[in-house]
């Protein structure tokens, strides 16, 4: 949905049905070795010119291995990069056309912003005249005009950032790289800067890639999400994809917060909770047997033990329910995340219950309840022993913000 | 062949290499040179020559067979070892106590008495060794307290140790009490331990690895210091003493190997050692520790302050009786004040000496502090070819462990070798400078990397990302953040250029005479009293030194606080 807006706004010609001949950024069966470890795994992607793309993942994802990868800073074991048709694979560093802001802004201490900014330009050999304006043409697109004589020590967290990012973007590269770019910031700080990165990536049409481990980050920036574990891509989508149509536990549980319940396949359309059979409509039996019943807590609706459904919006005939007990409820502003141990089982299910309208009563614990799902709202995912997603509380504590 | 070798190759070392990587490795490949042919090949030259009879002819092991039948010899080992455990025992009991009334303690002028410890690192060795003498020698004021008992020989050796291994010993320990959580005390406090209790299992275990290199530094520097035993050692002989005493005194250049290689042995023992203890110390701090504030205590307090304040007389009694004696017309029949003690010249030596020190000095001042730090950027800051880097950064750390006195007569045995193509540098100026700069290369070194550490690590990949040479930000960026380290690393490559005797006694050329070679010498020759003036000089040069240093430090860091601070 945003992502459609954007591109309206941006008339850039990428677009997922019409691709054009040649992508900006190509990686081909990236791998990356440190010792016997494998921090990338034949990774593959392409990246359209233009594109805001995001690669999103727990912390030692090899989200940033393969950002160095695609800077040179830390050349791939095997495998290649193309940059605008040009195989870039083998080039240094100062080769390659980029430019790159870190978590730590990398600001020079010893040199005013002036001169940070214009430090690229002087090896372009441009006249005095030319660099003071493009400077200060910079420090007005970022919206800091009068911090050319001081000091980066002097500015706060968020100008050092954006300094940093005039400085990346002086030398005109075809490429932006922004490793975490927000994550040493305040929360206030991040939430302004994620708009203004945004908007002067699309004022510039400049290709970018941004390392983040903070999915909401990632959703509200990116034309495309890229999500990493452990070294490989999970998913490939625009953020819309990503958390309606996440293809795996994984990345249902990292983007957003996602119900995952244990369940056994049963037939197409249908999967066993306990003894209990459970309709699906997306799910189309394949050759597995465990499988996680997932859905989102904004998609359940809550109702008192006993209460009438008919209440309820959407078809009421095509809902699952599961009665249980509030255990706690959190607030959280404009909602209310209740979480509810199931009856019979010690699986527990969190529901957002918006505190506009909701009848809050049901919400106090040791309420007797019944969550209700559309069927339609189910999705369904392989589960494999031991794969990081039987663990859901471990990848929500690995960075996944909700 | 080929394509199996291609097979194997980690294509990440086949990434092109651009301008700035051929010179990168260039200065890389120079810089391992460099250490190559004024370390590596100098010492290994010394263990062959331990290994030949005096015609130069392959011997084996029969020059160590004669060392260790020879008692008079080989009762020199015992004699280290028997000073540096001592004194190493005694520095470090004192300069725990000194460390803890600093660190641990609400005592008064805890800054003067501070500075004042640093005393003996601007004089060299030789000044306690003369010092003594006036104090406690055959003429001495306070001969009494000896009852009877001569200075010249282990009472006095491990005396003038104490007094010039105390500072350097105290600066570990400082930092190892320092580095103490104030959450463990408080916990300890909630669950009712007792003060000396608290002590036992938090205060010790948390300095423990201090303590142990500190004990490592004090034994290394005490039993490879040539100065203090030479002046005031008499008929005591120690293994540095003999090394000195095999080649000057008899020529016998075969023994002096031999020994060098035997004085080598516990120095490289207790480098390694306190290389692994450190290791482990970095692990022991958490980033999160609280910094621990000590709360006063009357008595606590006073009983440190004296303890303190009578480390810190011991010293200035040493210094000033050297200060004193320099001025005394003939001690001790004759103590009219004079200048006449400052007259090298009537006793056969010269200010030339002082003069070409200062020169000497100077030199190893510009030039170490230039190839150290800069050979500290490439360890630290430089792009892939880890292994060579890694190899650079291995070079470095063997100078720490090789006594001055064995690098010394290692470069005889280089540099004076007929077919070496640098011999000419032999007896030169140059050969002085050069010996410095290796010989105190590990210390200057590790402050570099140290300092390096400290400046973020993304500064070499934004400017390549900017496409500006690695060179370019090293002079604008890296060197001007990082100035505050290289005037501290020249300062301390001037102050051991003044004060060291142990490597450059065996350099110098009657052309290239130095101050400090000159005390011994004057020493030697009874004039005891110019020996002091010439010490006294070297100490108010160096003193002067640095208070130039830290007058300039002030400047700068009013200069540059507009980016320091905030």
């Amino acid at each position: 949905m945003t992502a459609q807006i954007q591109q309206v706004v941006t008339g850039k010609q990428w677009s997922e049905q019409r691709k054009p001949a040649a992508p900006y950024l190509q990686v081909n069966k990236l791998w990356k070795h440190y010792g016997n470890f494998a921090a990338l795994k034949e990774i593959s992607l392409e990246i359209n010119e233009g594109e805001f793309v995001c690669f999103l993942g727990p912390s030692g994802c090899g989200k940033t291995t393969l950002l160095r990868a695609i800077a040179g800073l830390d050349p791939q074991s095997r495998g290649e990069i193309f940059q605008g048709g040009n195989n870039i694979s083998r080039l240094p560093p100062e080769q390659r056309d980029f430019g790159i802001v870190f978590q730590s802004y990398a600001l020079f201490p010893n040199l005013t912003v002036a001169d940070n900014i214009a430090y690229g330009l002087h090896s372009q050999n441009m006249s005095r005249q030319r660099i003071d304006m493009k400077v200060r043409d910079l420090l007005d697109t970022i919206g800091l005009p009068d911090v050319a004589k001081k000091y980066p020590s002097q500015l706060s967290g968020g100008q050092q950032q954006r300094i940093a990012l005039a400085r990346a973007l002086a030398t005109e590269p075809g490429l932006l790289l922004l490793d975490e770019p927000l994550s040493a910031l305040d929360a206030r700080v991040r939430l302004h800067l994620r708009q203004e990165i945004r908007n002067l990536q699309r004022q510039l049409g400049i290709t970018t890639i941004m390392v983040t481990h903070d999915q909401e980050e990632a959703l509200s920036m990116a034309d495309r999400i890229v999500v990493m574990n452990h070294g490989v891509i999970e998913q490939v989508g625009t953020p819309e994809e990503v958390y309606r149509r996440p293809i795996n536990a994984f990345v249902a549980n990292f983007v957003g917060t996602m119900n995952l319940l244990p369940t056994k396949a049963a037939s197409n359309h249908q999967v066993r909770l306990g003894d209990r059979v459970i309709c699906c409509l997306t799910y189309k039996a394949k050759e597995m047997d465990s499988t996680w019943l997932a859905f989102r807590p904004e998609v359940a609706q809550l109702i008192s033990a006993g209460d009438d459904k008919s209440t309820l919006q959407g078809d009421t005939r095509q809902l699952e329910s599961f009665a249980g007990t509030v255990i706690h409820s959190e607030f959280l502003g404009n909602f209310l995340r209740v979480e509810v141990a199931m009856q019979n089982s010690d699986l527990s299910i969190k529901v957002d219950v918006g505190t506009q309208h909701a009848n809050l009563q049901c919400c106090t614990p040791g309420q007797n309840v019944e969550v209700c799902v559309p069927s339609s709202d189910l999705q369904v995912y392989e589960r494999y022993a031991g794969s990081s997603a039987t663990n859901p509380a471990l990848i929500a504590s690995a960075g996944a913000v909700s | 062949m080929i394509s199996v070798w291609n097979r194997n190759v980690n294509p990440a070392d086949t990434v092109r290499l651009s301008k700035d990587d051929y010179i990168q490795r260039g200065v890389i490949l120079i810089a391992v040179a460099f250490l190559f042919f004024t370390l590596l090949m100098p010492l290994s030259s010394m263990l062959v020559k331990s290994l030949q009879n005096a015609d130069g002819d392959f011997v084996g092991l029969v020059n160590f067979a004669t060392y260790f039948s020879n008692p008079v010899l080989f009762e020199s080992v015992a004699n280290s070892l028997q000073i540096a455990l001592t004194s190493t025992f005694i520095v470090i009991t004192l300069a725990f106590l000194f460390a803890y009334g600093l660190t641990r303690t609400c005592m008064p002028g805890k800054k003067t008495l501070r500075a004042l410890t640093l005393l003996p690192l601007f004089a060299p060795s030789l000044l306690p060794g003369i010092s003594l003498i006036y104090l406690l020698g055959n003429q001495g004021i306070f001969k009494g307290v000896l009852f009877g008992e001569t200075i010249y020989g282990p009472i006095g050796i491990v005396i003038g140790m104490c007094f010039w291994v105390f500072p350097h010993v105290l600066m570990i320990m400082v930092t190892a009490l320092s580095n103490s959580d104030a959450r463990l005390y408080e916990a300890a406090r909630v669950m009712k331990a007792s003060p000396v209790r608290t002590f036992f299992t938090v205060t010790l275990p948390s300095a423990k690895y201090g303590l142990i290199s500190a004990s490592f530094v004090a034994f290394t520097l005490v039993i490879t210091d040539f100065g203090v035993p030479k002046v005031i050692g008499g008929e005591f002989n120690v293994l540095a003493t003999d090394i000195y005493k095999q080649v000057v005194g008899q020529q016998n250049f075969q023994m002096g190997a031999v020994v060098s290689v035997v004085l080598l042995l516990p120095a490289v023992f207790s480098f390694i050692a306190d290389r692994l203890v450190q290791k482990k110390q970095v692990a022991m701090l958490s980033a999160r520790a609280v910094p621990f504030v000590p709360s006063p205590h009357k008595m606590k307090d006073r009983l440190f302050f004296g303890i303190c304040c009578l480390v810190v007389s011991a010293i200035l009694l040493v210094i000033g009786m050297a200060v004193y004696a320099s001025f005394i017309t003939f001690w001790p029949y004759n103590t009219a004040l004079t200048l006449n003690n400052y007259n090298f010249e009537e006793v056969g030596a010269s200010w030339d000496f002082y003069f070409n020190s200062l020169e000497m000095a100077a030199w190893v001042a510009v030039i170490g502090t230039a190839v150290v730090f800069f050979n500290a950027y490439l360890v630290e800051k430089g792009r892939a070819f880890e292994p060579v880097r890694n190899l650079l950064h291995l070079m470095a750390m063997i100078p720490m462990a090789v006594p001055g006195m064995v690098l010394g007569l290692s470069y005889i045995f280089f540099f004076n070798q007929p077919g070496n193509p640098l011999n000419f540098i032999y007896a030169t100026m140059a050969i002085l400078v050069l010996n410095s700069v290796v010989h105190f290369y590990t210390v200057c070194h590790l402050t570099s990397v140290t300092a390096l550490k400290q400046i973020d690590s993304e500064f070499e990949a934004v400017s390549s990302s900017l496409k500006v040479p690695f060179y370019a930000t090293f002079w604008k960026v890296t060197l001007p953040v990082s100035l505050p380290a290289v005037l501290e690393i020249s300062v301390y490559l001037f102050v051991n250029a003044m004060t060291t005797v142990s490597a450059v006694v065996f350099l110098y050329s009657s052309d290239t005479m130095l101050a400090s070679i000159s005390v011994m010498n004057m020493d030697e020759a009874g004039n005891t009293a110019s020996a002091a003036a010439m010490a006294v000089l070297i100490l108010v040069t160096c003193l002067a030194v640095k208070g130039t240093h830290w007058l300039l430090s002030q400047k700068l860091l009013t200069v540059t606080q507009g980016w320091r601070n905030r």
